[in-house]
Formats: structure tokens, sequence, C-alpha cells
């Protein structure tokens, strides 16, 4: 039973066709990888799943119901942006007290676990234009995180991140998978993600090649590590089929 | 939902260097031109000017700046559960309201303190007024235009247009068709130019005609003080809704 099904998903900007009949179904309890060259639409797909890029056709469904057009149904998904960039003097814990202001009223559960994790309460005073990089991944990845979503989007997640809290995250991704949540990763550090992807998909021109179980792939092909596997797709394409 | 941002928004801006400095010019001017003349209607009418100018652009352009730079923050709120309509309205509140405080403390806490009078509170009144309009017209600028570069250029444009280029305008078309009866269609051009009507305001309440201009002289003259307030206000009320729910829908379908 597929959690997030996208339909025939077309999206042009000017005369860039940046999804061109996309259309995926994707499972809850897996972990997909969301693989194809730049420009091939990865990004574009990602904020259509978010509300932010408005598809010009498709449908694209959470539990059967349209994500396009009722932003309730956001409060089901979670999103680390590629970089996190926040108000100059917002101070980390007004951050988390916002977010949970515009939850009030509603159900929402809470997960602070990642937050802990990362030690967030520790800078919760700092304003976010003082922050590194790193630990601005971090708050990004703890708001991701902050309300226990179905569905988890993580865009780059790695990069920017040292060591210690690569490996936390990646363990808090493999905890939730077994939870049962989608996870839709995107990453350049493919080797990052080889241990915490069960699916993968690539998307070339902005139409998806496959969607298919990493261990298949890997029993086809021959290639163990993902990233090899991918170089080789981009540069023929036809190597797996569909 | 819509106050729950503003308050966040409000406290960032009110926090920003560029924001307390707005707000200390503005009073550091204000106490100045009091103190300058030693009459206090003269210090109000220069400080009339500094604020046509002044704040007009302050709000084109700290606006737009602002909302570039909470672009990702927007991205942020809008995948959330939040409506675009929400996010929109939570950011133009925001800074309105944090333009709207610095102004109330940089020229209305002077004329509270050295004048205290009828068009003092006027000019106070249109300085808010004048905010509110030019933030509106920044967003509705900003969310059309993708590159930063190119919306401050926008703005730019925008407060040059209507703090210089309208009235040479407006002088050229009266000098041009002297010989004509032009006085309705004077009022109806005047409403084109909000810092114009702003000035009419402030004019007509001062009933200081030597330096209302033309288009005063003719509001004051077909329309009498108060209606000739009334209507001046009234269609910079409009200033403020008809950009911002232009904005408003323009951002309903943009790609973030």
């Amino acid at each position: 039973m597929s959690l997030i099904e996208a339909t025939a998903i077309t999206k042009t900007f000017g005369r860039l066709r940046a999804l061109d009949g996309f259309s995926v179904s994707m499972a809850a309890g897996r972990s997909f990888s969301l693989i194809g060259p730049n420009g091939s639409g990865k990004t574009t797909l990602i904020k259509c799943l978010l509300g932010t890029v408005i598809p010009d056709s498709g449908t694209l469904t959470l539990d059967g119901r349209s994500l396009l057009g009722d932003p309730a149904l956001r409060a089901r998904i979670g999103y680390m942006p590629q970089i996190g960039r926040y108000p100059d003097n917002m101070r980390v814990g007004q951050l988390f007290d916002m977010l949970q202001e515009i939850r009030r009223g509603t159900s929402a559960r809470r997960d602070e676990e990642l937050k802990d994790a990362f030690e967030i309460g520790k800078i919760a005073h700092k304003p976010m234009r003082t922050l590194s990089g790193g630990t601005r991944q971090r708050v990004s990845a703890c708001v991701a995180f902050l309300f226990d979503p179905d569905v988890l989007v993580l865009d780059e997640p790695t990069a920017g991140l040292d060591p210690v809290s690569v490996e936390i995250l990646k363990e808090k991704v493999k905890a939730e998978q077994r939870k049962g949540k989608l996870i839709l990763l995107t990453s350049h550090i493919l080797s990052d993600l080889d241990e915490i992807t069960t699916d993968v998909i690539f998307i070339m021109e902005g139409r998806l090649r496959f969607s298919r179980p990493i261990d298949e792939l890997r029993a086809e092909s021959g290639e163990d590590k993902l990233g090899k596997l991918v170089a080789r797709l981009m540069r023929d394409p036809g190597a797996i089929s569909p | 939902m819509i106050p729950r941002i503003v308050k966040y928004v409000l406290h960032d801006i009110l926090r920003s260097r560029i924001a307390i400095g707005y707000t200390l010019f503005l009073f550091v001017a204000a106490t100045g031109l009091f103190n300058i003349g030693g009459d206090v209607n003269k210090g109000l009418v220069s400080i009339l000017s500094v604020v046509l100018m002044l704040v007009p652009l302050m709000s084109l352009v700290f606006a737009t700046i602002h909302f570039y730079n909470s672009y990702e923050f927007i991205e942020l709120l809008s995948s959330q559960p939040l409506r675009r309509t929400t996010i929109l309205l939570g950011e133009y509140v925001g800074v309105a309201a944090a333009l709207g405080m610095g102004f109330l403390v940089g020229v209305g806490l002077p004329i509270v303190l050295y004048d205290r009078s009828a068009t003092g509170l006027h000019i106070v009144g249109v300085g808010l007024l004048l905010t509110f309009v030019f933030v509106a017209i920044a967003f509705l600028g900003a969310v059309c235009t993708r590159d930063k570069a190119r919306g401050m250029g926008v703005a730019l444009l925008l407060w040059f247009f209507f703090a210089i280029i309208f009235d040479c305008l407006v002088l050229y078309v009266l000098f041009r068709f002297q010989d004509y009866p032009l006085e309705k269609a004077t009022i109806g051009m005047v409403a084109l130019n909000p810092i114009d009507l702003a000035r009419i305001i402030v004019l007509l309440r001062m009933d200081a005609s030597a330096l209302m201009g033309q288009t005063g002289a003719i509001m004051q003259e077909f329309l009498g003080s108060a209606l000739g307030i009334g209507y001046s206000v009234g269609v910079l009320l409009l200033w403020i809704a008809v950009p911002l729910a232009l904005a408003l829908r323009v951002f309903r379908k943009k790609d973030l």
C-alpha cells in the first residue's frame, strides 16, 4: 500500500521541463534515495511534495488525499532543507517555540530525541546568525523530526555535518524507518546513504527511470556500492532495466 | 494564526541594526528640526518634508530587502501546515508594524514632546499610513520579481517615480492643458500618488495654502478641507489594500 502517490506530474519553468510526466509510488516503512544527474528534477519533485512549487498538471496524494492545495496535510511531512536559513536575530529556542505555536490546537505529537542528541538546549539562547553551517544543519534536522511526521524529506542531510552528527542522524533515520515512516533522501555523498537506503528512485530529464529496491539493483548489476552503481547509470542509463 | 507569525517577524526586525538606525535617525532629525527654527510650525513643515521623502524610501527598501532575506524562512514556513495567505500577511504585518513603531518613536515622540497640535498628529497619522502603503507596494514588487538585485531596482524606481517624477508629470499636464478645466482630473491624478495624498492631508489641515501647490489648492476649493482629508485618507487605505491583495494573489500561486 503506497503512502505517497505521484501521477504524471509535469512542471515547466519557462522553456525548461523540470518534471515531465513523472510518476512514482512510495510505500511507508521504506527509505527512498532520490538520485539523478544535476538538473534532473530532484529538487522540483521535493518542492512539489512540500507545496513550495505548484505542478502544472498531475496529481500528488498522501494517503489518498491530494497534497495540492491542502496545507493541513503538510503537518504529516517533516522537511530538512539543503541550506537552512533563518531570521538573523531569531534565537534557536524561538524557532522551536514558533513552530510549536503554529501547531498549537492540533494534535501534533512531539519527538525531541534528536534535539536532545544534538544538545540543542545548550544553544537555545544563541541568535541564528551566529551559528556555524553545521550547527544550523543540526537545527534543521531537529525541525524535520520535531512533530513525529509520517513522511521525512531530507535534502542533502549529511552535507556540512561532522561525522559524529552524521552517525546520530543516520541512526535516527533508521529507527524512524523501522517504525514505519517513509523517508525520502537526496544526497551527493552517496556512500553516506548506502546503509539507510532501501529503495532507489532514479530520475532523469524529469522522468522516472526506475524505482527499485536496492538489493535487487545490487544483485542485478554486481555493484556493491551505491555510488559506483549510480555513476554507471548516469553514463549509461540503459544499464538497468526499468 | 497570523499573529503567531507576526510576533516572531516583529521580534526579529526590532533587533536589526537598520531598524534601530532608522528610528534614531528620525528622532535626531525631528528633534533637530524643532530646535533649529525656533518656530514650532516651521519645524512641522520641515518634518513633513522629511517624512514624505524618507518614509516611502525606507519602507520600500527595507521591506524589499527583508522579503528577499527571508526567502528561505518563508520557504520553511510554507512547508509547515500554513496557508500561503497566512504567511504573507504575517510577514506584511510584521514588517509594517516594525517600521511603524520605529516611526512612532522617531517622529511621534518628538512631536508629542514639542508640539502636540492637531497638525502634528496628522503628520504622525500620514507617516504611519505611508509606511503601510509602501510596505504593501514593496511586497507586491518583491513577490513579482525573483531576482534580488532586480527587486531592489524596482523598489528604488518606484520611489523615484512617486517622490519625484510623478509631480513633474502632473505639473507638465496642468501647464500644457492650462486652458482647459482640469480640476476634477487633477483630483483624480492626485489619487494616483500616495505621497501627494499624504502631503495634501497635512496641508489641508494646516490651511497653508501657500504650500499646498496647485493640486492641494484645487482640492481645497472643490472638496473643502474636511472632505478633502476624508477623500485622501480613503484613497490611501485603498493604496494599502489593493497592492496587498495583488501581492497575495501572486504569492498564492508562486513557486518558491
